[in-house]
């Protein structure tokens, strides 16, 4: 979780005994634990990294992946 | 091109004597170094956020964008993350090209791009608590000038 995500979930990072199959099935995941953070993850600007890379709507999670949220980004 | 994250301070002056250093066939060497400010007391530190192995990556992607559009001879950005002071420099970007007006602009497009598209997350410590600092609607608008 970057940025105020982080404040929203209460965490920064964490592991997952199961990777959820996909990641819409992770969001749930989540919004089931916390819809606070559901409705932050669902939220403007807010992007997806999968294994570092940017990616858009659903896709495919492999065992053990790094998921990132970023929240709006402000750098300089 | 150089790319390079630090949680330290930086002197801007020994980084553009570094980068204008044996440039006989350059011509145009532009500068810009942000600051971090005080604003009238109410912000004590800033604390920037990066995502290392990520941020690093998308900023070299626009920069090498931002090379081949102006036909740059070298692009230097140097920005900090972690624990920053009112006063000290947060970014510094130093653009060189045969012609000035290419200098400006690549610099003036790689800060529009870093303040609303580089992977950082901004906050501000003051003396009433802390705040996120995101995008405001100019800075959006100022990215999009160069899509």
């Amino acid at each position: 979780m970057f940025g105020r995500l982080a404040d929203v979930a209460g965490w920064r990072e964490r592991s997952l005994a199961e990777t959820p199959a996909t990641l819409f099935a992770l969001r749930a995941l989540l919004s089931e634990e916390s819809p606070a953070l559901g409705a932050a993850l669902a939220g403007k600007g807010v992007q997806v990294a999968v294994a570092k890379a940017i990616v858009r709507g659903d896709v495919a999670l492999a065992a053990g992946v790094e998921v990132a949220f970023l929240a709006p980004m402000s750098g300089g | 091109m150089t790319v390079r994250l630090t949680t330290e301070p930086f002197d801007p002056g020994v980084l553009l004597a570094e980068f204008s250093a044996g440039r006989a066939e350059t011509g145009a060497v532009v500068t810009f170094t942000g600051i971090a400010r005080a604003s009238d007391g109410q912000v004590e530190r800033l604390e920037l956020e990066a995502y290392p192995g990520f941020t690093d990556t998308e900023i070299e992607r626009i920069a090498s964008a931002t090379k081949a559009r102006f036909s740059l001879h070298a692009v230097l950005i140097v920005h900090r993350h972690g624990e920053i002071a009112p006063g000290e420099a947060i970014v510094f970007v130093a653009t060189a090209a045969a012609h000035r007006r290419a200098a400006f602009q690549a610099a003036d497009q790689l800060m529009d791009y870093l303040k609303s598209r580089a992977p950082f997350w901004k906050k501000e410590h003051g003396p009433d608590g802390a705040r996120w600092i995101e995008p405001t609607d100019q800075d959006m608008a100022d990215a999009k000038r160069w899509d």
